[in-house]
């Protein structure tokens, strides 16, 4: 399947994907509108050490640890192999996010459920918008083996 | 005490549309935004902005523009705000003003008074849609012997030569006054596209000799990074006699960008500066410039074109006779509008001539002595469009030399301050945290993309000409008309003036 | 005030028509001038000629120079000139009869010519650049006289009008010759002067042309490196150059010339087999300048044959015929049959493909 990659070499640390993150799933048409003056809670977060960049989401792992964890059966693996997460189901009990290697399952902006990335497939962008906006194709959506 | 200049140019931030989202901050290495903890606010020091646009570019809700601040002077026509600025800048610091790029200043740009021709009624103008349209380009000496074997077939005699699949080239630019991956991007291109790229006076670094078919290897004063093999990696050597940007004086590269990397590629200690001296120290008269020219060719075989690249200046055409008779293969003319990565400001303001003149006057010159055919001429410094191109090849090139208009198109924003070595788009700089910023991948792609587009065009205007060969382009001024210009002007240029038929 | 031919570009339409008969046998001037008038409409009477080859067969080893003069005195300044370098065998006006719709004839006359040895030895050149050298003199600073045939058993008519009066001006069904070509001008402009009018020649090249070629700057600022003045600024004026130094100077042949003024494309050359995609090539980077883009469709009548070529994408018509031993070359294929109705082959050849007809027996049987 396509998958999110990150290449650090190319990785400025400019964090403008969580921002196109916040805002590709704000459900908002106007990135000022929908970001002005609020926290964002990407799904996407970079972290920065020195001189070392690098953008973090979900890798949709083919054995994913958060869907064996879930005790809600909130999360899943989709047909085509995107790991979804169904907030109507989720009881906030952040198992997935102890146990997500990567850091990659995270609260949401409420703090009630957990959210992750679902490659904007349920939003308006359909493509990842992280991949979209990055300025030096550090993140890419592709089908790799 | 320093006397305060106000900045020339000011950030200016629609606090409406700012999200705060801080890249800005992270993306400027001049350190111009920062974020206010206290107003929850983004503000920024023009002070410290040169203009480089990397903020205005990436800011993800447009909110972010560079004005001309607006403060001024008394008016004063003899004294303009410039002048008086720099007069301070030198009573602060006592030192020579440096600056970078090509020649700002408001000289004639003779590409935009020449108009060109199209073909209608007596001649059918040609769509290359439907019809081949040749930009292909050999460049190096083309006079040769008509010479039999037995089976009286010819044989080929000709000095070895370039190939171009479109005539234009990307002009030297050095490993060290820019990066790594701007490089890198330069060498995928001509590879992808079918030209070359010049390693400048920075030498080769082994990771780029698998392009080297597609590389110009630059021999300059100081003979930075250059031996036995980075002679033979490439496909054409040239001598570096001067360059448009500041005739007459030699190159200087701060130790700060002598990295590593650069010290071994030049082959000179790291952390030092790098001079270039301001002539070659072995030519002080053409016959140690063809002595210079038969030892490279000795040393790799005389298997590579050897192209000799001087500044344009005011005898550049009997300088041009004189190497057209000195064993190069192609003669490179740098205008004085060509770009720089650092030069004296005086030197790069007022030294050397426009390249339109000087194409025309050296195309002339080896027309009438009876010797265009022993070299090929290519110009640079600045071809800004196919529309310069064109006219350029009119005027009697062969190609046409970028690298101005190759670095915009990797991202440069002309704030012509490379001289810092903190370049926000990763080219003309050396810290790794800026480099890469260059992707190749993609910078590459844009360079195929610009050169693609300039290719199309050509071939549009030749088709409207009815020329469909860029040879018969060549040399073929009736194809040009001046506007605006002087019977001095045209003479020069050897073209007449707009509304005079044929 | 109107500019004189030579001092402006003056693109012209046309019509060309050329015959041979490959056994040597004579064809009378009249045949040319039947086919010609036939494309009457091609012309516009601003220019016909006709170029006869084999038609001076008693003073076949001197230099026919065919010049006209604007005066006595530039006569007579051209006469010294040809005096000093020349022996003249034999001079005489050329024969004319009026016609009505030829006006403003200039002085016409004939020279049979042959270098003094001694000039020649002295010069250092081979005598065809000796004679070339003193045409280009003549026309280049004798003011008012110009030479516009200098071949050897061969000779050109032109004026200002129809081709077809021109020919009956110049007497040409009293020639005769194995090979003739003629042009019928459609100029974009008014000539003022007959020496802007085809065919053009130098030695014994000869060209008729029709159509307007697009590199003619590039063609002429090159060709005049090697001493070729481009004095009438005409498409017709520069091929002729570089035919005579491809072929005379350079030594190609005809099939290689043609290689270079109608190069085939790059992609073309690329599918060719090994040794022509090798020649062709180098032929290609040996001459570039000499390619010549835009329409035309020419005859190059030489000693001892006529080629016929078009530009590489055939902008203009051109066919050509074979009746026996006659060939036949045209802009329409009408000019050809009103003087051979029954011809054995006719095609048009493609663009770029040189078709050469020579003398069976050589040029001097």
């Amino acid at each position: 399947m396509k998958r999110i990659y990150v290449e650090e070499k190319w990785c400025l640390g400019c964090h403008l994907c969580e921002y196109e993150c916040a805002f590709a799933n704000s459900g908002m048409t106007d990135m000022v509108k929908a970001l002005k003056g609020k926290t964002i809670h990407p799904k996407i977060r970079v972290e920065d050490g020195k001189n070392v960049h690098f953008a973090v989401n979900c890798r949709h792992c083919k054995d994913a640890i958060c869907v064996n964890s879930c005790i809600a059966g909130a999360l899943s693996r989709s047909e085509s192999g995107v790991v979804e997460i169904d907030r109507n189901k989720c009881v906030g009990c952040f198992t997935c996010v102890l146990v997500c290697p990567y850091g990659a399952v995270m609260p949401d902006g409420d703090g009630h459920v957990a959210q992750k990335c679902e490659l904007c497939t349920k939003n308006l962008c359909g493509e990842p918008n992280c991949v979209a906006h990055c300025p030096n194709r550090a993140i890419v959506y592709e089908e790799r083996d | 005490m320093n006397t305060f200049i106000y900045p020339e140019y000011e950030v200016v931030r629609n606090q409406d549309n700012c999200i705060a989202c801080r890249v800005c901050e992270r993306q400027c290495a001049n350190r111009v935004h920062r974020y206010d903890e206290e107003n929850k606010k983004m503000i920024a020091d023009s002070t410290l902005c040169v203009n480089c646009h990397r903020c205005v570019c990436l800011c993800p809700t447009h909110a972010l523009k560079i004005v001309r601040s607006g403060d001024t002077y008394r008016e004063n026509a003899n004294w303009d705000m410039q002048t008086v600025n720099e007069v301070f800048r030198q009573a602060n610091s006592g030192g020579v003003l440096l600056s970078a790029m090509g020649n700002p200043k408001n000289f004639p740009v003779y590409w935009d008074k020449i108009l060109l021709n199209a073909s209608q009624v007596t001649n059918p103008s040609i769509d290359p849609l439907r019809e081949p349209m040749e930009t292909t380009v050999y460049l190096g000496k083309r006079k040769c012997e008509v010479v039999r074997d037995q089976n009286g077939k010819l044989v080929d005699t000709m000095s070895p030569s370039l190939k171009l699949n479109l005539p234009v080239m990307f002009s030297a630019m050095s490993y060290g006054s820019i990066s790594y991956n701007a490089h890198e991007s330069l060498a995928r291109a001509a590879k992808a596209l079918g030209t070359y790229y010049n390693t400048g006076e920075g030498g080769l670094h082994k990771d780029f000799y698998q392009y080297g078919e597609n590389t110009i290897v630059q021999v300059a004063s100081g003979r930075f990074g250059v031996f036995k093999d980075y002679l033979e990696a490439g496909a054409a050597i040239e001598i570096k006699m001067g360059q448009g940007a500041k005739p007459g004086i030699g190159g200087h590269l701060p130790g700060a960008k002598i990295t590593e990397d650069v010290s071994a590629t030049r082959m000179i200690p790291q952390g030092v500066d790098a001079i270039s001296p301001a002539p070659h120290h072995d030519i002080y008269s053409i016959e140690d410039l063809r002595q210079l020219i038969y030892s490279l060719k000795e040393a790799t075989g005389y298997q590579k074109p050897v192209i000799v690249k001087v500044a344009a200046v005011h005898n550049c055409a009997a300088i041009a006779s004189g190497i057209a008779r000195s064993g190069a293969d192609i003669i490179a003319i740098d205008g004085f509008r060509g770009g720089t990565g650092a030069a004296p400001t005086r030197i790069r303001d007022n030294v050397g001539i426009p390249i339109e003149l000087a194409l025309a006057s050296v195309d002339q010159r080896l027309r009438e002595e009876g010797i265009r055919d022993n070299v090929s001429i290519v110009v640079g410094g600045s071809i800004r469009s196919a529309a310069d191109v064109v006219k350029a090849v009119a005027l009697g090139a062969d190609a046409c030399y970028i690298a101005t208009a190759a670095v915009l198109a990797m991202g440069c924003h002309l704030c012509r301050t490379c001289n810092t070595g903190k370049c926000n788009w990763g080219i003309a700089t050396q810290d790794p945290e800026l480099v890469k910023r260059l992707n190749p991948n993609i910078a590459s792609q844009r360079l195929v993309n610009l050169l693609t587009a300039w290719n199309h065009e050509i071939q549009e205007i030749m088709g409207g000409m009815g020329i469909n060969s860029i040879e018969a382009l060549r040399g073929n001024r009736l194809m040009l008309r001046g506007v605006g210009l002087n019977e001095t002007e045209l003479k020069i240029l050897g073209i007449r003036y707009a509304g005079e038929s044929l | 005030m109107l500019l004189k031919e030579g001092e402006f570009r003056n693109p012209s339409g046309c019509a060309i028509s050329g015959v041979i008969d490959r056994s040597g046998k004579k064809i009378s001037g009249q045949c040319m001038i039947d086919s010609i008038a036939t494309m009457h409409d091609r012309s516009n009477g601003l220019g016909g000629g006709f170029a006869g080859y084999g038609i001076y067969p008693d003073f076949k080893d001197f230099y026919a120079f065919h010049l006209f003069y604007d005066n006595a005195s530039s006569q007579h300044e051209a006469e010294e000139f040809l005096k000093q370098h020349f022996e003249i065998a034999y001079y005489s006006p050329i024969q004319t009869r009026k016609v009505a719709s030829i006006k403003d004839e200039p002085l016409i006359f004939r020279y049979f010519v042959s270098p003094l040895p001694r000039k020649l030895e002295a010069s250092q050149l081979d005598e065809s650049e000796y004679v070339a050298r003193c045409v280009f003199h003549i026309n280049t600073t004798v003011k008012g006289a110009f030479i516009f045939s200098s071949g050897k058993n061969m000779g050109i008519f032109k004026a200002v009008g129809f081709p077809e009066d021109v020919g009956r001006f110049y007497k040409l069904e009293e020639y005769e010759g194995y090979s003739w070509t003629c042009h019928g001008r459609y100029p974009t402009n008014t000539p003022g002067w007959w020496g802007g009018a085809h065919p053009f020649g130098l030695l014994d090249y000869s060209i008729v042309h029709n159509g307007e070629i697009s590199s003619y700057d590039a063609n002429r600022r090159y060709i005049e490196m090697f001493g070729y003045k481009c004095n009438l600024q005409t498409d017709t004026e520069v091929i002729t150059y570089i035919f005579d130094f491809l072929l005379r100077k350079k030594g190609l042949t005809l099939q290689e010339a043609a290689k270079v003024v109608a190069a085939s494309f790059w992609s073309t050359i690329e599918t060719k087999g090994e040794e022509d995609r090798a020649q062709e090539q180098l032929l290609r980077r040996m001459f570039p300048e000499l390619l010549i883009t835009g329409p035309f469709s020419i005859i190059l009548g030489f000693h001892g044959g006529l080629m016929a070529l078009n530009d590489r994408l055939k902008l203009r018509s051109m066919v050509c015929a074979e009746k026996g031993d006659k060939a036949y070359i045209a802009s329409e294929e009408c000019a050809i049959r009103v003087i051979e109705p029954s011809v054995d082959t006719i095609y048009s050849p493609a663009g770029g493909e040189a078709v050469i007809y020579t003398l069976k027996g050589g040029v001097n049987a």
